[in-house]
């Protein structure tokens, strides 16, 4: 989640869920996984409602924090949709005047962060509006940065002149992605997954144009506040240490206590497809586009880990998956080919891909759909699964070798209120599903006559 | 490591995605500044390959890779993009190991394997749990030394690799002006093929082609083993030696310098293609840092300290968001650009490059940005950089390699890197010393003396009209499809 929030940061590239698992296509998109040993995870709630997830790495002087809030894309307006992205961009473009403290323009800021040989930034994802810090731990460097980062989270002053430039950007930018076959197909991809859901909306010119920095102000204000966070620290540091730090660093935002009345309220789920979609769309351009797929499942569904394991075998596990085999290393028809499932708040979608020449497009379709039929069918082998499970189980601990990657880990445990043994039961908890279970949960969840199939670019 | 062009690991992918960075030149000018590599040893085994071993003991993991140097600058013309075809035909067979066996294996033991090609050189590459590294030597030296497979996994994995330029390449504007660029812009050096190679060459490459280059440049001494992670170097430099060691030595082919000639004037290219926004790319040829004289106590002034200043230079146009090519060009009311960067190559086996790029704004022409970024340097040469702004991207730097420290991966692939380039085993710490000893004055003397026009290529990117009608409908788009492992 949090490459996929970089991303969106980056305000160009609007894909909640096409990104992401492209990206993560190999890893367990849904699981996150664990640590070697038991992974001691520290947890506790501060008087200001701030939940607090630790986990101590002493080797190397630095911490990196995670600070997540329910602020993301699918709370956005559906007439403002590029609202949360760009508020999350704005963060670090001012902070107003405080107390003692004099106002910092965007350079001001940027030059403080780089004086400090440390990083803070902002950035939106489909569920969370995610904030990092990097720093070293020497106490000066610390004290100072964690002071700056609470200005940033307590007093951003979303500069309006500032907004009207970075706007323009996104126009632009978006304007390019129309000529880019990728981003238009999958533009339209998500639209025919998701419909009206959050998930699914489409930022524009008009979206944008309909944002101003007081609705920024207002969006920040009614998502976030001390009591909402939920934050993942990783680096050398103790549990004193860090639970000073976090008390500093949210300090700055409103304290009140989160009872039911402040509540958000709840955002509506992924509908089914009803019906099979075939889109085809003309586009002219080296190869052609397919995606295909449905909503999937969302993260806190029971068969997450068998549909997550039984999606390494068919298309996530690179090139050992069944569909890098059919489609690329028999019949040589794509560079790249995979299958994802993205598990959030909601289902996010299943998702096949692939690009190929244009006159191979209807070829590769046929060639996918076979080959996930008869997986949803018949369901893996013993064999494969045995296979998938020693390596999953075997490489377990290449998922939590640095401090980014335990930290990616530890925040998403607290952001879906994973038990804090979750690493250690994790290969448990794989080594336990029978290929009956992968094929049941497959039964449940994919369906291959209730698919969109979308092909931009086809040959004719 | 120069830009993961060919067959990037999934996360270097990533990270160009992230960063939205430009194809093939751009690339942060602290991806020089590295960390020191204080507990890394260098042994040469008994046929002349070379081993590096870094111990780190963080995790129970390991990262192993293998080095050859061998990349795009070795090819001739008509088999442009062979080195990275023996890179994946690697994963098609031994006699003892059917295709597609090699990654199955792999993945049974845990680990995660991929591979790239660079100009300069090709790597394969696992990440482990550190107790299988016995295993993955002895899989890695079996296909270094025994490559073999037939004609038809040849025949169906040239489509594959087509495919790939076509995602690469002939679906990305930019990455078609970098091409014409680069062909543009050397002459006789053959950093002027693109990594992927032509079409045509791809069309016609046969099956003896690969392996041929295979048997020429897959020699133990033109090679290197790099083990980082948690592992006992006695232990691996014995592995080493029974797996890879035993592998006959034989000689490496002698290498054509094939040097580029001087330029004498600007050159300029157009590259009309289906985009809306325009980009403009100025390339300047620059010296580059030696590895000779990373082995001199004191580096004296010369063309390796001017890279370093270079360098230098770079980062303070370009090395953070408040640094003068944005505040000059990207914000205000009435700026000229959407984007604008800066980046030295620093060093490579060819000749390297000093780019500046943008985007223009909304109605700005191509000319006047690009006269803008020439001023943004004219105007270091003649007044020079503040101690602040030195400082403060020297600050950059020393942060970066306590969180170099974090990452396995990118400290084997420093040690692989200074292997190929001749470079001292420490050579991150040692260039990271340099580079904060470069003073204001040397900033400034660089700027005048390499941007005159004499050493130019201009390359414009020129949206085509008829681009494709805007969808009215749809969800938010994807980004550009990453491309899979190797």
């Amino acid at each position: 989640m949090l490459r996929l929030a970089l991303t969106l940061a980056a305000g160009l590239r609007r894909a909640p869920f096409a990104a992401l698992p492209r990206c993560l296509s190999l890893l367990l998109v849904g699981l996150m996984a664990p640590a070697w040993a038991s992974l001691p995870i520290e947890h506790w709630q501060q008087p200001s409602g701030a939940r607090v997830y630790l986990v101590r790495s002493p080797s190397i002087p630095m911490l990196d924090v995670q600070v997540d809030f329910d602020a993301g894309l699918r709370r956005e307006p559906a007439q403002q949709i590029g609202l949360a992205s760009a508020m999350a961009n704005l963060l670090s473009k001012g902070v107003l005047a405080h107390g003692q403290d004099g106002a910092l323009d965007e350079n001001a800021i940027t030059e403080a962060w780089v004086d400090l040989g440390a990083s803070f930034s902002a950035s939106a994802g489909a569920d969370r509006l995610s904030f990092s810090l990097r720093s070293l731990t020497d106490p000066v460097l610390l004290g100072k940065a964690v002071a700056l980062a609470a200005r940033q989270l307590g007093e951003p002053a979303f500069p309006a002149q500032v907004w009207r430039r970075e706007r323009e950007r996104y126009i632009a930018d978006l304007k390019e992605s129309y000529t880019r076959p990728a981003s238009v197909a999958g533009r339209h991809y998500v639209k025919a997954i998701y419909g009206d859901h959050p998930y699914g909306h489409e930022m524009t010119e008009q979206t944008l144009q309909r944002i101003s920095t007081e609705d920024m102000q207002r969006f920040y204000r009614a998502h976030v506040g001390a009591c909402q966070a939920r934050v993942s620290l990783v680096g050398d540091i103790d549990r004193a240490q860090a639970d000073a730090l976090v008390g500093q660093l949210l300090a700055r935002l409103p304290q009140g206590p989160c009872g039911s009345g402040a509540r958000l309220p709840a955002v509506a789920e992924v509908q089914p497809l009803r019906q099979p979609a075939q889109l085809r769309i003309a586009f002219k351009a080296a190869q052609a586009r397919v995606l295909i797929g449905q909503p999937g499942f969302k993260r806190s569904d029971p068969d997450v880990f068998a549909l997550t394991v039984g999606n390494y075998i068919l298309g996530g596990g690179g090139f050992v998956s069944r569909l890098t085999r059919q489609v690329r290393e028999l019949r040589g028809l794509s560079y790249s080919v995979y299958s994802y499932f993205s598990p959030g708040l909601h289902a996010g979608s299943f998702t096949i891909g692939l690009s190929t020449r244009p006159d191979q497009a209807d070829q590769a379709v046929g060639v996918v759909y076979d080959v996930l039929r008869d997986f949803v069918e018949k369901g893996p082998s013993e064999q494969e699964l045995r296979e998938a499970q020693q390596s999953l189980i075997g490489g377990f601990v290449l998922r939590l070798d640095s401090n980014a990657r335990l930290l990616e880990n530890v925040a998403n445990i607290a952001w879906h209120d994973l038990p804090l043994d979750y690493l250690s039961t994790w290969s448990a908890q794989v080594e336990r599903l029978s290929t009956a279970d992968i094929r049941a949960a497959f039964a449940r969840k994919v369906q291959p006559d209730r698919m969109v199939t979308l092909v931009l670019g086809a040959g004719s | 490591m120069r830009f993961f062009w060919a067959k990037p690991s999934l996360w270097a992918v990533c990270a160009l995605l992230v960063l939205g960075a430009p194809p093939v030149l751009a690339q942060p000018a602290s991806a020089a500044a590295q960390r020191p590599v204080a507990s890394a040893q260098q042994f040469v085994l008994s046929n002349g390959m070379t081993l590096m071993v870094s111990v780190n003991r963080r995790a129970p993991t390991a990262v192993h890779m293998l080095w050859l140097r061998v990349g795009s600058i070795d090819e001739v013309d008509g088999t442009s993009g062979v080195a990275h075809v023996v890179e994946h035909m690697m994963f098609k067979g031994t006699p003892s190991l059917a295709p597609g066996e090699y990654s199955k294996r792999i993945a049974a033991l845990g680990g995660r394997d991929n591979a790239f090609t660079s100009r300069d050189a090709t790597a394969y590459h696992q990440q482990i749990p550190a107790a299988r590294l016995r295993e993955v030597m002895e899989l890695e030296a079996d296909r270094f030394a025994r490559n073999t497979w037939a004609d038809e996994e040849f025949k169906r994995e040239i489509e594959v690799i087509k495919e790939e330029r076509r995602q690469r390449v002939d679906d990305s504007p930019r990455a078609q002006l970098y091409e014409i660029a680069r062909a543009a812009m050397f002459t006789a050096s053959p950093y002027r093929r693109p990594i992927i190679g032509w079409m045509n060459d791809l069309d016609a490459m046969t099956a003896q082609d690969v392996r041929e280059f295979y048997k020429r440049w897959y020699a133990p001494a033109n090679a290197a083993v790099v083990v980082a992670g948690d592992v006992d170097v006695d232990q691996v430099r014995q592995w080493a030696e029974q797996y890879y060691g035993a592998i006959p030595a034989r000689a490496v082919p002698e290498r054509k310098p094939r040097l580029e000639p001087p330029q004498s004037g600007p050159r300029r290219i157009e590259h009309r293609a289906r985009s809306n926004q325009p980009y403009v790319s100025l390339m300047y040829k620059v010296p580059q840092l030696e590895a000779q004289a990373l082995r001199q106590a004191e580096l004296g002034p010369g063309t390796s300290r001017d890279a370093l200043a270079l360098t230098v230079l770079a980062a303070v146009l370009d090395g953070h968001s408040a640094a003068r090519l944005d505040r000059a060009l990207t914000q205000g009311e009435r700026r000229l650009a959407l984007r604008a960067g800066a980046f030295n190559g620093l060093y490579g086996r060819g000749p390297q490059v000093f780019v500046l790029d943008g985007v223009p704004a909304d109605g700005v022409p191509a000319q006047q940005l690009m006269d803008a970024l020439r001023e943004q340097v004219g105007r270091i040469a003649r007044e020079g950089v503040s101690e602040v702004e030195l400082a403060r991207v020297k600050t950059q730097w020393v942060a970066s390699e306590t969180y170099k420290r974090d990452a396995l991966f990118s400290q084997a692939n420093e040690l692989g890197s200074n292997w190929l380039l001749g470079f001292p085993i420490d050579a991150g710490a040692v260039i990271v010393q340099h580079l904060r000893s470069i003073t204001a004055q040397e900033v400034q003397s660089v700027a005048q003396r390499y941007f005159g026009d004499e050493q130019l290529t201009e390359a414009v990117l020129v949206p085509q009209a008829g681009t494709p009608s805007l969808p009215r409908r749809g969800g938010p788009g994807a980004g550009d499809t990453p491309a899979r492992e190797h």
